[in-house]
């Protein structure tokens, strides 16, 4: 059947992400925010992070209106930059992307394997700006800055 | 008035003058049912293209030799064959534009600003396309023109009491509202809007972008004051679009663009303007593409309107037939007027992923909100997939369609 071809896209891994996020939901009280649109297709996607007295990231959440390719690659990204500074979050998103776009992983660790399922997306040009949405947001968030789109 | 039924369009033929459609995508062969956003072109458009590149071309209006004279007549000759198609008293009531969004952001302008006064209002509708709102969004910043809305109903129908309702203070200038939504697929009551706004003193612009690609449009039987299309939509080439206003409009109106070809003379002091439709028409005008719509045109009123609406007609009803089958499946939109566009969404699946999909089996359609954002707040979602119908579609082509959303739907369930 022709729609197992989209496995690679769809792992079932994003399906479950995407149908059932555990970082979603706005908190009680954050330390910054940022929302991240894609004027294109109106995708809408909010993310809210608190640090620790150290600086780091502490239970991110987002709020999202998009497909499955937007939520799950948003829960996924929760948890990759959970526990992180904002410069090695920062740096995990500069891998993603290059990983969104070409889907190579030039120097692979955890984090990278944990964002790996949505390497697929690099063969469907139209919806990297999906995977890719909820970090723009993430790191407008980190800036402080309040509102990204996407490239 | 024949008998048409959908057995008069010869299906097979007409395909045949498609180069595109048999292509495969992805391996398989191609199911184009994004027609809305733009048609595929016929052999004819194409050929009439590539011959006057390859015969007889020169820029036109001005050159006193035989390629440009040629390249002229055949250009010119599309406004009578526009003029024909759209029924207008008068070849010179044919503004050539880039698109419906320019034919309306000339009138937005010219209209807009050299007509309407501050203090009057332009009425548009709530399932409006973002190119007849955002030009009366800027009129309204600019000359404090008011933008009043009409609503429609839950069927995705105008509410025409309430359209009334919005004339009542004899304020509107202007109504500027779709012929047929590209979202929900609904028609409007054309002449009873005419009626209702000429009663209170307004003129009237339709935006026939979807409308004229399934349905004669005759502007005089209409009693419009202005009707815009794009070419691209009916099989014609991208770049050239229509604006049909009554003479007495267009003489009463500014231009718009200021150039070459649209002038009388010019001085250092001032300039004159040469008369309508070239007043409207500065600069070089998309020669190519021109010739392009006369061919698309001639080859629509060839097939004839009549087969082409009562095709697109069945295949509409096969299209709601078979989709509401589908478990979880919502169409979007149920005017009882409606033509060959359908709206949907599904319980657990977006527009995007089930976009996605159905091109991993070489289906093509649209999805996303359509450039029409204020009519997705009023429906409360947030996009659509939409599948559209065109004189070539096939019903084994919704078939498809419709047999690969059920798998789409387990494929999310």
């Amino acid at each position: 059947m022709s729609l197992d071809d989209l496995r690679d896209l769809y792992q079932e891994v994003i399906l479950q992400h995407g149908r059932h996020p555990s970082h979603a939901g706005k908190p009680a009280t954050y330390a910054a925010t940022a929302k991240g649109d894609n004027p294109m297709c109106g995708d809408r996607v909010q993310v809210f992070l608190s640090y620790d007295p150290a600086g780091r990231i502490v239970d991110p959440r987002f709020d999202a209106r998009g497909c499955a390719i937007s939520i799950a690659s948003a829960d996924l990204m929760a948890e990759a930059v959970a526990g992180l500074a904002p410069d090695e979050a920062r740096r995990v998103f500069v891998r993603f992307r290059d990983m969104a776009r070409t889907g190579e992983c030039a120097d692979p660790d955890e984090t990278m394997e944990l964002l790996r399922p949505l390497a697929g997306v690099h063969q469907y040009p139209s919806r990297v700006k999906c995977a890719t949405l909820p970090w723009h947001a993430l790191m407008a968030a980190l800036e402080g800055e309040g509102q990204a789109t996407s490239e | 008035m024949n008998d048409f039924s959908p057995a008069t369009l010869d299906i097979a033929r007409i395909r045949s003058d498609f180069p595109i459609l048999s292509q495969t995508v992805h391996g398989k062969p191609l199911v184009f049912l994004d027609s809305a956003a733009s048609a595929q072109k016929p052999r004819a458009v194409i050929d009439a293209m590539v011959n006057a590149m390859e015969t007889q071309y020169a820029n036109i209006h001005r050159g006193l030799h035989w390629m440009s004279e040629r390249t002229t007549e055949a250009y010119e000759a599309t406004r009578d064959d526009a003029a024909r198609l759209l029924n207008a008293a008068d070849r010179a009531e044919i503004v050539f534009t880039r698109n419906s969004t320019e034919a309306i952001n000339l009138v937005a302008h010219s209209y807009g600003r050299g007509v309407l006064k501050p203090g009057q209002a332009v009425l548009i509708s709530a399932m409006e396309h973002h190119s007849n709102i955002v030009p009366w969004h800027m009129l309204r910043d600019d000359r404090g023109i008011e933008l009043r809305i009409a609503p429609i109903t839950d069927a995705g129908e105008l509410d025409i009491d309430a359209f009334e309702r919005k004339l009542e203070d004899g304020k509107v200038g202007l109504v500027s509202i779709t012929h047929m939504s590209n979202v929900l697929g609904t028609y409007t009551p054309a002449e009873r809007i005419v009626q209702i706004a000429h009663a209170h003193g307004a003129k009237v612009l339709f935006d026939g972008s979807q409308a004229i690609v399934h349905r004669r449009i005759d502007v005089q039987a209409l009693g419009c004051d202005f009707y815009a299309f794009t070419g691209h939509k009916l099989y014609g080439p991208t770049g050239i679009g229509v604006l049909w206003a009554r003479r007495e409009l267009l003489e009463a109106m500014p231009p718009f663009l200021g150039g070459g070809d649209m002038i009388s003379s010019v001085t250092d002091e001032r300039s004159t303007w040469a008369a309508a439709p070239h007043k409207f028409e500065a600069g070089t005008p998309a020669i190519l593409e021109g010739i392009g719509l006369g061919a698309a045109i001639r080859w629509v009123e060839a097939i004839g309107y009549d087969a082409i609406a009562a095709h697109e007609q069945a295949l509409t009803e096969h299209a709601m037939s078979r989709l509401s089958t589908i478990e979880g499946l919502t169409i979007i939109g149920r005017a009882q007027d409606r033509g060959g566009v359908v709206s949907f969404t599904m319980a657990g699946a977006h527009a995007h992923d089930i976009a996605t999909l159905l091109d991993r089996s070489g289906i093509a359609v649209r999805a996303g909100h359509h450039c029409a954002e204020p009519l997705m707040r009023r429906l409360g979602i947030d996009s659509t997939a939409r599948a559209s119908f065109a004189a070539y579609t096939l019903p084994s082509e919704i078939d498809a369609l419709a047999d690969t959303l059920t798998r789409v739907r387990e494929f999310f369930g």
